[in-house]
C-alpha cells in the first residue's frame, strides 16, 4: 500500500521538475503575481538582457503604492515613479496589468482569487510574504524575495527545499463575533511568531471547513506571522462554489475535469505530519494585539501583561513593546482609548469583512476618525451595491479606493507618531503604519467596535440583536 | 556576486529579539533604486532620531566598520522585502548570527552573499557574553560552520545548499538555464495532465 501523503506532498510532487543531489527541488510556477515592489527583479532581468519566460502566466497589479483618494494626479513623484515603472515593465514584457483605473484592480492577494487566477493545485509565487493567502484554495503559494522573483520571471521556476509539514486542527464551532482573524492571532500567540518557521501549515478541522473562503484566506494570509511561509486548506465544495464562473477559472468540460482532480487534493487518512497542534474553537475569543509582534496578542478580556510574569526569554521584548505602545502592565485591554481605526488590507479587506464591520456600525456613530479601504475595486463596487458605503460614511468614517493603504503606509496613508490605531491588518511591527505608530491588530468587527466606542472593546455586546 | 569561505572583521552585539524587516528598512525607503545604495536606511528608525540624525547611543553608529552582527531570535521576520538584506549588505554586513531567522529573509540573505548563521541557545549565550567589553574581532569559516568572536568559538547551522551557494557566489538563473530542456518537458506534460492550470478567459486560453 502506498504511503499516505499530505496535501503538501501532493502539491510538491505535482510541481517538481527535478531534485538536485542536495535535496533542493526545482518547481514549476503556475502563476506569478508582480506589483510595484517587483522593480528590483525587473531591473535584474533587464541587466542580463532576459525577457519574461511566460508572460501569460504573469500578472501585474498596482497595490502597494496605489493612492486611495484622487487617482487622477499623483502628487508624490516617488509614488508616481513606482507605478509608472510597473506600467513600463508590464508593457515591455507583455504582461496583463491591473492598473489604477481597472475595475478589477485591488490588492494582489484579493485580485488573484477574485479573478479565478488562484486555483486549487497551482503553485503561486509573488514577491510578497502574504502570498500564503492563496493557499486557502489548496494551492502551494509562498512569498519570495526579489532575486527569486527575477528567477521566476526568467525561468517560470523556483528552487526550494521542501518545508516540514505541520497541521493545525481547530475543532468545534466559533462563537458569535469570533472570526478567522481570532483563530490566527490565537495560535500565533500560543506558538510564537517563530512557531511555524520552516514549516508549511495545513489548517484542518470542523472550525476550518466551516469557514467561508474569505475566512480561510484571512487564516492562510496570517500564516507568515507565525513564521510559516505556506498556509493551506484542502479544497472542497466551498472552494469550488467560490471559483465557478470567475473570469480566468476553467470553463466547460475543463471545469469538470478540474473539480475531479482537485477533489483528490487532501491529506490522506493516516498521513504523518512533522508537527501537529490542535485547538478547540469554543475556547477562542475576540483577540487583540497589545505589543509590537503578532505573538503579543490576548483575548480582549485580558489585562495587559506584566513583563516580569511572561516567560523570561520574552520579558525584554514585552518591556520594549509596552514602552513603544504607551501601555501599562495590569491595565485592562478593554477600554484602552484609540485615536483612529483602519479597515482593509490583504488580510481583512474582502466583502465579508466589509459586511462584518457594517453590521456593527449600522446606525451608529464612530467616536474616532477612521479609514476604510476595500481590498479591491470589485469589493468596493459590491459593498456600494449593498449600501455598506452609506453605513460607513453615516458613521463618520472615510470610504476610499482599494490598495495596501494604511497597512504599510507606502501610498502615504499613515498613522502619525504616537497615535493608536485599531487595525484589521497583519503587522503591528514598530513603525509599520508610520514612524511611532501604535498598531493593535484585530478583526474588522472588532475594529468597528473600537470605532463606535473609541476604545479597544469586546464586539460581542454590540452584536446583540443584530444579524451576524 | 563574489563568493566567500572565510571572513574576518569586527562583530557587534545587538541582542534584540524580533528585529523584523519593517525595522531593518522602513517601507518608505523602498522605492530607492538599488544602485543608489541602501546602507543609510539600515535600521533607520532605531539608529536615527526624528530629525534623521544618528543616535550616539546606538552601537552600530559608533562602529560603522562592523561586518558581523549577533542579533536576537526571530531576526528578519515579516515581509519578503529583499531591501532588508540590501540595507545590511550595503552597510558592510557579511554575516548575521541568531538563534532563528525569518524563512524568506534567510533565503534572500543567501541570494546576496549574506550569511544567516543559526546558533543554538547555548552558543548564542556564549557569544553574547563575549561582547561584555564591546565590539570584538570575528572570524567566520563557512566550510567549518564555525564562528569565533573574541575568545569564544561556536558552531553554526547552515543548509548545505546555501553553504555551496555562498562559497561559489552562484546565481541561480545561470544554473537553471542548464535545465531548460527538463523545464520545457515538464511544461508540456503538465499542459496535458492539468490543462486547467492555464488561465482560461478573456482571450487568455494559452496552454502551450
Amino acid at each position: 500500500m502506498a504511503t499516505p501523503q499530505t496535501l503538501l506532498d501532493k502539491l510538491w510532487a505535482a510541481h517538481e521538475v527535478l531534485q538536485r543531489d542536495d535535496g533542493v527541488s526545482l518547481l514549476w510556477v503556475d502563476r506569478h503575481l508582480v506589483h510595484e515592489g517587483s522593480h528590483h527583479a525587473f531591473a535584474k532581468i533587464a541587466e542580463r538582457g532576459l525577457s519574461v519566460a511566460e508572460p501569460s502566466l504573469t500578472f501585474a497589479v498596482v497595490d502597494h503604492y496605489a493612492p486611495t483618494r484622487d487617482r487622477s494626479k499623483i502628487a508624490d513623484p516617488q509614488i508616481a515613479r513606482m507605478i509608472e515603472t510597473l506600467r513600463s515593465n508590464s508593457a515591455a514584457h507583455g504582461l496583463r496589468l491591473y492598473d489604477l483605473d481597472d475595475p478589477h484592480q485591488g490588492i494582489v492577494h484579493v485580485v488573484g482569487p477574485e479573478e479565478g487566477l488562484t486555483l486549487p493545485g497551482l503553485l503561486i509565487n509573488c514577491g510578497d510574504s502574504h502570498t500564503s493567502t492563496h493557499g486557502a484554495f489548496g494551492a502551494l503559494a509562498f512569498g519570495i524575495g526579489a532575486t527569486e522573483v527575477a528567477h521566476v520571471l526568467a525561468t517560470q521556476t523556483v528552487w526550494q527545499r521542501k518545508p516540514k509539514s505541520m497541521r493545525i486542527t481547530v475543532n468545534g464551532t466559533l462563537g458569535a463575533g469570533v472570526t478567522a482573524k481570532d483563530i490566527a492571532l490565537g495560535w500565533i500567540a500560543k506558538l510564537g511568531t517563530g512557531g511555524a518557521q520552516g514549516h508549511a501549515v495545513e489548517y484542518a478541522g470542523s472550525a476550518i471547513t466551516g469557514l467561508s473562503m474569505e475566512g480561510r484566506m484571512t487564516l492562510c494570509n496570517l500564516s507568515i506571522e507565525g513564521g510559516a511561509r505556506f498556509g493551506m486548506v484542502a479544497p472542497d465544495d466551498t472552494t469550488f462554489a467560490y471559483l465557478e464562473g470567475r473570469r480566468f477559472a476553467p470553463k466547460g468540460q475543463n471545469w469538470q475535469t478540474a473539480c475531479a482532480d482537485w477533489t483528490s487534493l487532501a491529506s490522506d487518512a493516516g498521513a504523518v505530519f512533522d508537527r501537529e497542534v490542535t485547538f478547540d474553537a469554543s475556547e477562542i475569543s475576540p483577540t487583540v494585539t497589545w505589543g509590537t509582534s503578532p505573538e503579543q496578542a490576548l483575548p480582549i478580556s485580558a489585562p495587559i501583561p506584566d513583563p516580569s510574569e511572561v516567560p523570561p526569554e520574552k520579558a525584554e521584548a514585552a518591556r520594549a513593546a509596552l514602552e513603544y505602545m504607551g501601555l501599562k502592565a495590569g491595565d485592562m485591554l478593554d477600554g484602552t482609548p484609540v485615536d483612529q481605526v483602519f479597515i482593509g488590507s490583504c488580510t481583512n479587506g474582502r466583502i465579508e469583512d466589509m459586511r462584518a464591520a457594517a453590521t456593527v456600525l449600522r446606525g451608529r456613530k464612530a467616536k474616532v476618525p477612521g479609514l476604510i479601504s476595500p481590498g479591491s475595486a470589485q469589493v468596493k463596487a459590491q459593498a456600494e451595491a449593498e449600501g455598506l458605503d452609506r453605513v460607513f460614511i453615516d458613521a463618520g468614517l472615510e470610504w476610499v479606493a482599494s490598495g495596501c493603504s494604511m497597512c504599510v503606509g507606502m501610498n502615504g496613508d499613515l498613522v502619525r507618531d504616537g497615535k493608536r490605531c485599531a487595525s484589521s491588518t497583519n503587522r503591528n511591527f514598530k513603525g509599520r503604519q508610520g514612524r511611532g505608530a501604535r498598531t493593535h491588530l484585530m478583526s474588522p468587527a472588532m475594529v468597528a467596535a473600537a470605532a463606535v466606542t473609541g476604545t479597544l472593546t469586546d464586539v460581542r455586546p454590540l452584536l446583540e440583536g443584530r444579524a451576524a | 556576486m563574489p563568493g566567500w569561505r572565510v571572513h574576518q572583521g569586527t562583530a557587534l552585539g545587538l541582542p534584540v529579539a524580533n528585529i523584523d524587516t519593517d525595522q531593518l528598512i522602513p517601507a518608505r525607503f523602498m522605492s530607492v533604486p538599488r544602485a543608489d545604495g541602501y546602507g543609510p536606511y539600515l535600521l533607520h528608525d532605531m539608529r536615527r532620531d526624528a530629525s534623521g540624525a544618528l543616535r550616539d547611543d546606538f552601537p552600530l553608529n559608533a562602529h560603522p566598520e562592523a561586518s558581523v552582527l549577533l542579533v536576537g531570535r526571530n531576526f528578519g521576520s515579516g515581509s519578503s522585502r529583499e531591501a532588508a538584506v540590501y540595507a545590511l549588505v550595503d552597510a558592510g554586513i557579511r554575516a548575521v548570527i541568531s538563534p532563528s531567522f525569518g524563512d524568506i529573509f534567510a533565503a534572500n540573505a543567501v541570494n546576496n552573499g549574506l550569511l544567516p548563521a543559526k546558533v543554538d541557545d547555548t552558543a548564542n549565550a556564549a557569544l553574547e557574553a563575549a561582547f561584555a567589553t564591546g565590539p570584538q574581532d570575528a572570524r567566520i569559516d563557512i566550510d567549518a560552520r564555525c564562528v569565533t568572536i573574541g575568545a569564544v568559538q561556536v558552531r553554526f547551522d547552515l543548509d548545505d545548499s546555501w553553504a555551496t551557494k555562498l562559497i561559489n557566489g552562484w546565481d541561480d538563473i545561470d544554473l537553471t538555464q542548464n535545465h531548460s530542456a527538463a523545464i520545457a518537458a515538464f511544461k508540456q506534460q503538465r499542459s496535458q495532465t492539468a490543462s486547467w492550470a492555464w488561465p482560461d478567459g478573456d482571450g487568455l486560453k494559452t496552454a502551450v
